[in-house]
């Protein structure tokens, strides 16, 4: 069928460093300078986890050297509550925001879903150089925050008012740290926006002739359903956070009530509701859990089937587990307000909604599972990255069977429980899948590949590591311990857990220091690693049908014609172990 | 390789089980009459703990056994509609049932109304105390007005000096004293920003939002002390709010209320 592959005309790659490199319209680019932006974020907000892990278990030590570095925060080496607390909350926010949202989706996404699909390019290639810009900038008004005059914010990543509303009287990080919090997510959130339009054209108008939605790799649908979750989430964010702003600087009374007393003055505001923001941070909130774990399914998919040589168990029940998650998504946010005032009747809703998440996710554990059985395991880095995600994501979800009950939740809510939860489900697990897909697509991106010892290194370090830091949270909060407590000595109930938390601050000082691994091999890997060739994985998806790294219209010209689905690995009969999607090779399945 | 995931995985098991039955760290005991948490909790860790065993143990034996040595050969297997089907109905089963379990002592402390005998008592959320207030022996709280509240007058939560009610209301700070086997309905309020009342050993938790007037109820069960730790993020002194729940024999409890009544 020689008609069917029309002929696009080419591309040719912009001369010049700024058109090439800085201002890009090139997907690929743009994913790995969103890859970037993650990494710088994750470092940071890593190292910020660490400075407060270290007050936690050593709340009166005197760190000297801290002292010089943060003056203000640390002065004469002894933490702040209110220094603890901003670390906290910039570590959640730069997480939650620029790590989880960005590498899973405007990376990864980005460079391999116009490829994956057999497109030359996102649908509107300049408007997705501009989500990235945006999301840069944002990063850029979220570090001024960090130093901001005043202190930084220190309301959470959740932000809830009055505390984030009412500005300075409430205590320190409430003045221009906070302002500056929200206008970072606001812009957060109009470049995410852009991004999701983008994928979501680019998903259903440029796939490749063959390329049918149910060929699609389940990357792609992971990435598309992201997508969709996005552009209904985030301008519920950014209504939210323009409220915000206008009960801070414009004197209205969104969020704020009449009558406030606050550190002896009366508030000048009335009419608000606290609770309204509860629920619009919430609405976009928790969809946000799954923008952040979706990927990372998709991603743990793709490398179960290549690297146990097995298509994926159950491909069609995956997609739509994926979808049944996001559409569910959306009807679950109550049960982060269980214990809010919110009534309690439609607790009773939200509880019952959130539970019947669980068996999709129940679906997507079993098929993990499928794929392996009877399979041929090579362990490489991405992989075993992929088996820990199954891991994390078990112990991860299992949790959640407790919080999504509302008598549960009255004694488990905003204990480190929860805390023990959320970094499980939605921080270690997405970050395995960002580890896994970073071991398995850099040969692509970089052309060289990344040295595997190291690798595995790096993933026996990080996956003891995250139990150890990760487990005990769930111990701490069935015995009642708050969370965003900066120093627990005051209560006699919370004294016994100290050693809890000594344990847990080791185990994160190792595990982080085990990153330099990561780094160590991603660095060296991208000047010295060995030469990658076209197909390293012997995988079945397009972006193995393109050299590495791909030129820059990805398919030189010419876009493929897809013949098979996504993973068609060990077919009885085949020439190979597996069979590309663009091949031609026939082979009539037996049942 | 696969062995050594298997072996991390059977350990992981092992030390949840540990962890989560040697009680090392435990709830406090419980005080109240919601006795039914901590059943639905130990029937939701049975169950949770066996589905998380039969995961984590499946993906190490699978990883283990499936593992790329000399003859291992994958097999072309796309997949079970009848395993999915089954799979997909148990766990809905299994978690919509526990979901509806869970809503018991939900229900009892959110849809039934406290007993008739209950007495009231206000707590009002400030950064970082907690305000509580008897209404006295007339039994009406005196109404309240932001503009009152006059802290070197201990008059935190703004009692309206015209308002007879509020002559004979009692307060305290930070130390809510209550007879035991009485039960009891709280008020919640805050000045400022959102807290939360917790008391461990109660089973209980809920915010106090500015702006609303929150119910809860419950009976203690056991005299003693326990601290009211604050549950929502409300500034720098969050760590610090701390409360105590003073649970007395009946006398106690009123020649506490009379001496507290005679120095106001």
């Amino acid at each position: 069928m020689a008609e069917a592959t029309h002929a696009v005309h080419m591309h040719h790659a912009p001369k010049g460093f700024i058109r090439k490199y800085i201002f890009s319209t090139d997907h690929k680019v743009i994913g790995i300078q969103y890859y970037f932006l993650a990494l710088f974020s994750v470092v940071l907000g890593m190292l910020l986890s660490v400075l407060f892990r270290l007050h936690l278990a050593w709340p009166n030590a005197n760190w000297d050297l801290l002292g010089k570095l943060f003056p203000t925060g640390m002065a004469g080496g002894l933490m702040t509550p209110e220094f603890y607390l901003s670390l906290v909350t910039m570590h959640g926010t730069l997480m939650v925001f620029f790590v989880l949202t960005t590498a899973p989706q405007g990376g990864f996404g980005n460079y391999f879903l116009p490829i994956q699909i057999g497109a030359d390019d996102m649908a509107f290639p300049v408007l997705n150089m501009l989500s990235f810009w945006i999301t840069f900038v944002a990063l850029g008004v979220m570090v001024m925050a960090l130093f901001a005059v005043g202190g930084a914010p220190l309301s959470g990543w959740t932000a809830y008012p009055p505390l984030s509303a009412l500005g300075k009287i409430s205590g320190p990080g409430e003045g221009l740290g906070q302002t500056l919090w929200i206008i970072s997510l606001a812009i957060f959130c109009v470049g995410s926006l852009l991004g999701a339009l983008n994928f979501i054209t680019t998903t259903l108008n440029l796939r490749a002739k063959g390329m049918t939605l149910t060929r699609m790799p389940l990357t792609v649908w992971a990435w598309f359903t992201t997508s969709i979750l996005s552009l209904l989430a985030f301008p519920v964010l950014l209504a939210g956070g323009i409220l915000l702003v206008l009960d801070r600087v414009g004197g209205t009374s969104f969020f704020i009530p009449a009558g406030l007393v606050v550190n002896e003055q009366l508030v000048n505001h009335s009419g608000g509701s606290p609770l309204l923001w509860q629920h619009l941070f919430w609405f976009f909130g928790h969809p946000e859990v799954y923008i952040a774990i979706l990927p990372g399914m998709g991603v743990a998919s793709q490398l179960l089937a290549t690297f146990s040589r097995k298509p994926v168990f159950g491909y069609k029940a995956m997609f739509s587990a994926m979808l049944a998650i996001g559409f569910l998504g959306f009807f679950v946010w109550g049960h982060h307000m269980f214990i809010s005032g919110m009534s309690p009747y439609s607790a009773v809703a939200f509880s019952l909604l959130t539970l019947s998440i669980g068996v999709p996710s129940a679906i997507k554990t079993f098929n993990w599972l499928g794929t392996l059985w009877r399979g041929k395991i090579e362990f490489t880095s991405a992989m075993l990255f992929a088996i820990g995600f199954v891991s994390v994501f078990v112990t991860g979800g299992v949790s959640g069977i407790f919080l999504g009950q509302t008598s549960l939740d009255l004694y488990l809510h905003d204990t480190y429980f929860v805390v023990g939860h959320f970094h499980m489900i939605m921080g270690v697990a997405a970050i395995f899948g960002i580890f896994g897909a970073t071991y398995y697509w850099f040969p692509k991106m970089f052309g060289r590949m990344m040295n595997e010892p190291l690798g595995k290194i790096h993933f026996w370090f990080t996956f003891v590591g995250v139990n150890a830091i990760f487990f005990p949270m769930h111990i701490m909060g069935v015995a009642g311990h708050p969370r965003r407590y900066s120093d627990a000595s005051n209560f006699n109930y919370l004294s016994s857990m100290h050693p809890l938390h000594q344990f847990m601050t080791v185990a994160a000082i190792v595990t982080a220091t085990a990153q330099l691994f990561f780094l160590l091999n991603f660095f060296w890997s991208l000047w010295k690693g060995r030469k990658a060739e076209m197909n390293p994985w012997n995988a079945t998806t397009l972006e193995w049908t393109v050299p590495s790294p791909p030129p820059h219209d990805n398919f030189g010209g010419k876009l493929p014609v897809v013949r098979h689905g996504p993973y068609e690995y060990s077919v009885p009969g085949a020439k190979q172990d597996f069979i590309m999607q663009d091949s031609e090779e026939t082979v009539s399945k037996t049942a | 390789m696969g062995l050594a995931i298997a072996l991390v995985l059977v350990l992981l098991c092992v030390v949840s089980v540990i962890m989560f039955s040697g009680h090392y760290w435990w709830f406090p005991p419980l005080i109240s009459t919601y006795t039914g948490y901590d059943k639905q909790f130990m029937l939701t860790l049975v169950i949770v703990a066996v589905v998380f065993i039969l995961a984590q143990l499946g993906l190490g034996y699978f990883v283990w056994k499936y593992r790329d040595r000399p003859g291992q050969k994958a097999r072309h297997v796309e997949g079970n509609n009848t395993m999915e089907v089954l799979w997909t109905s148990l766990t809905f089963v299994i978690f919509i049932g526990l979901g509806i379990l869970g809503q018991r002592v939900w229900a009892q402390l959110h849809f039934d109304q406290p007993p008739a005998n209950a007495m009231e008592v206000e707590l009002t959320g400030q950064q970082f105390q907690w305000n509580i207030r008897y209404p006295g022996p007339d039994g009406k709280f005196g109404r309240t007005e932001a503009k009152y509240v006059d802290e070197s007058a201990l008059n935190f939560v703004g009692i309206d000096p015209h308002d007879p009610a509020g002559k004979d209301d009692i307060t305290s700070i930070n130390r809510l004293v209550i007879p035991v086997n009485q039960p009891v309905k709280i008020l919640l309020h805050s000045k400022d920003v959102t807290h939360s009342f917790f008391v461990p050993g109660l089973r209980i938790k809920q915010d106090a939002v500015p702006g609303m007037t929150i119910m809860v109820h419950f009976t203690a069960t056991k005299t003693g002390e326990y601290e009211i730790p604050c549950a929502e993020l409300c500034g720098l002194g969050h760590y610090k709010m701390r409360g105590i729940l003073d649970v007395r024999t009946p006398d106690a409890y009123r020649q506490w209320l009379e001496k507290q009544a005679s120095q106001e």
